[in-house]
């Protein structure tokens, strides 16, 4: 193939390469944690102590400051674990599958927050725990496919087709994506539409939006140090019968 | 592809024994229902839809696991993909093959099952239709589900958690069409939805099964 031969093909291998990408993603897991746990500790203070009540919903309202970082922070882990899946499957590239193995347990959490806060703002607000909207149906699903692809994962034993089968699954489960994100504005749902918006108006005030705005740029980088995290210890295990994973613990000849 | 389908229409034929099983699951699931929560005529009309799609569907389900299961174990499948015919080519032969002898027989079954649960008469031909649809987009999306698990020694359960999710949005559909007319309320979209599903499904799902599949091949 004319394209592996490329240089930016062969850097892209190099870059992937467990070894290298152990050591680089080292400082990268530690910063982003230290700067998203910061961020959100004053995220969370400022949101629930400082934002001023909503009119309407009271104090109840300050739950957004889980619910909807927790949530966008599900659809946009899905959307990197598929955008991997693609890496994984086309270029079968080694390390795609540890994220995605590892983008699983965070993103079945994240969604189960999203599910639950949803939930306890539901009650006062709708007056109920849970109802049968698009919204919180679809994102019910999503919940589903981050089980179904645990249990893949766990039931094929072997390695490369239990990566394999969940890269596909992930593909497939795609298709809930987008009606996750537009089912607000294709319905006539009880959870209302965004409210932040990219291109246009958003109907928030300034004190409000403002620490809403912090505490999801902080889970995001939260969620990437925990993927990347728990990526370099699925590195680890998957490689630990190599020397340098054997050197870097030192643990050589022990093992 | 003729060929491809009179083979997978002959094995199941040799098999019907097995495949009427989940007909007869679903007959038995059906008579549940009014004897769990009441056999009032006006509440089982309203609920018969939803019974039947829900029955359906896990009808559907008990006889995707053995999709690819008889052919993976006697090594006929490896026959065919090292023969040089493309897999999607086996895989739609194998949907069309399950819908005819689950979801065509559930759809021929569901008049009767209606009459059980007093689902009213004109609604019957559209609650076929819709099934007929419904349990087509079943068939595909399974053949993904069962692909993925053929090469397991238990996929059976596994295979379920899998595939409903994805099921799903054709329940959805599904009964909003038949409710939309039990409302008296124009029903055309979502059924044009659910044909849309069907024809995409068809289109796609045997090459992601076949993605699937060679995994569980080359093991």
């Amino acid at each position: 193939m004319a394209l592996s031969l490329t240089p930016v093909w062969r850097w892209f291998h190099r870059w992937t390469s467990p070894p290298n990408f152990y050591r680089i993603s080292r400082p990268w897991a530690h910063g982003l944690m230290a700067v998203g746990g910061t961020a959100l500790f004053v995220a969370w203070i400022w949101g629930l102590v400082f934002a001023p009540e909503d009119y309407l919903q009271g104090n109840s309202y300050r739950i957004i400051f889980v619910h909807v970082p927790s949530a966008s922070a599900s659809l946009a882990l899905y959307l990197t674990m598929a955008i991997t899946a693609v890496i994984s499957l086309v270029w079968k590239i080694k390390l795609a599958d540890m994220v995605i193995r590892q983008c699983i347990p965070v993103g079945l959490t994240l969604t189960a927050l999203a599910l639950i806060s949803g939930a306890i703002w539901g009650r006062p607000t709708w007056g109920v725990y849970w109802i049968w909207d698009a919204r919180l149906t679809s994102m019910l699903l999503q919940l589903f496919l981050f089980i179904g692809m645990w249990a893949i994962h766990t039931a094929i034993d072997q390695q490369k087709l239990a990566d394999r089968a969940t890269a596909i699954l992930v593909l497939v489960g795609f298709v809930n994506l987008p009606i996750i994100k537009w089912s607000v504005d294709w319905w006539n749902t009880m959870h209302q539409p965004a409210t932040i918006r990219i291109t246009g108006e958003t109907t928030m005030v300034w004190e409000m939006l403002a620490p809403l705005l912090l505490s999801m740029a902080a889970t995001y980088c939260v969620v990437a140090a925990l993927v990347l995290y728990r990526t370099r210890w699925e590195i680890l295990y998957r490689e630990r019968k190599t020397r340098w994973v054997q050197d870097e613990l030192g643990i050589r000849g022990k093992a | 592809m003729l060929f491809l389908l009179r083979r997978e229409w002959l094995l199941s034929w040799r098999r019907r024994a097995e495949l009427v099983n989940p007909l007869v699951f679903n007959l038995m699931v059906i008579t549940l229902f009014p004897l769990g929560i009441t056999p009032e005529a006006e509440k089982l009309a309203v609920l018969a839809p939803g019974i039947l799609w829900v029955a359906a569907l896990l009808a559907t389900l008990l006889s995707l696991d053995l999709m690819f299961r008889y052919d993976h174990q006697d090594g006929s499948l490896e026959q065919v993909a090292a023969s040089g015919t493309p897999l999607a080519a086996l895989i739609l032969a194998k949907i069309i093959n399950h819908w005819l002898f689950t979801g065509l027989a559930l759809t021929l079954m569901a008049p009767l099952l209606g009459l059980m649960l007093h689902l009213s008469g004109d609604l019957m031909l559209l609650m076929m239709l819709v099934l007929a649809l419904g349990t087509l987009v079943f068939s595909a999306i399974g053949s993904i589900g069962a692909a993925l698990v053929a090469g397991l020694r238990r996929g059976g359960l596994l295979l379920s958690l899998l595939v409903i999710p994805l099921y799903i949005p054709v329940l959805i559909f599904g009964t909003g069409t038949i409710s939309a007319a039990i409302a008296g309320l124009p029903f055309v979209a979502p059924l044009a939805t659910l044909a849309a599903m069907a024809s995409m499904a068809l289109a796609a799902a045997p090459w992601v099964a076949g993605a699937a599949l060679r995994l569980s091949i080359n093991d």
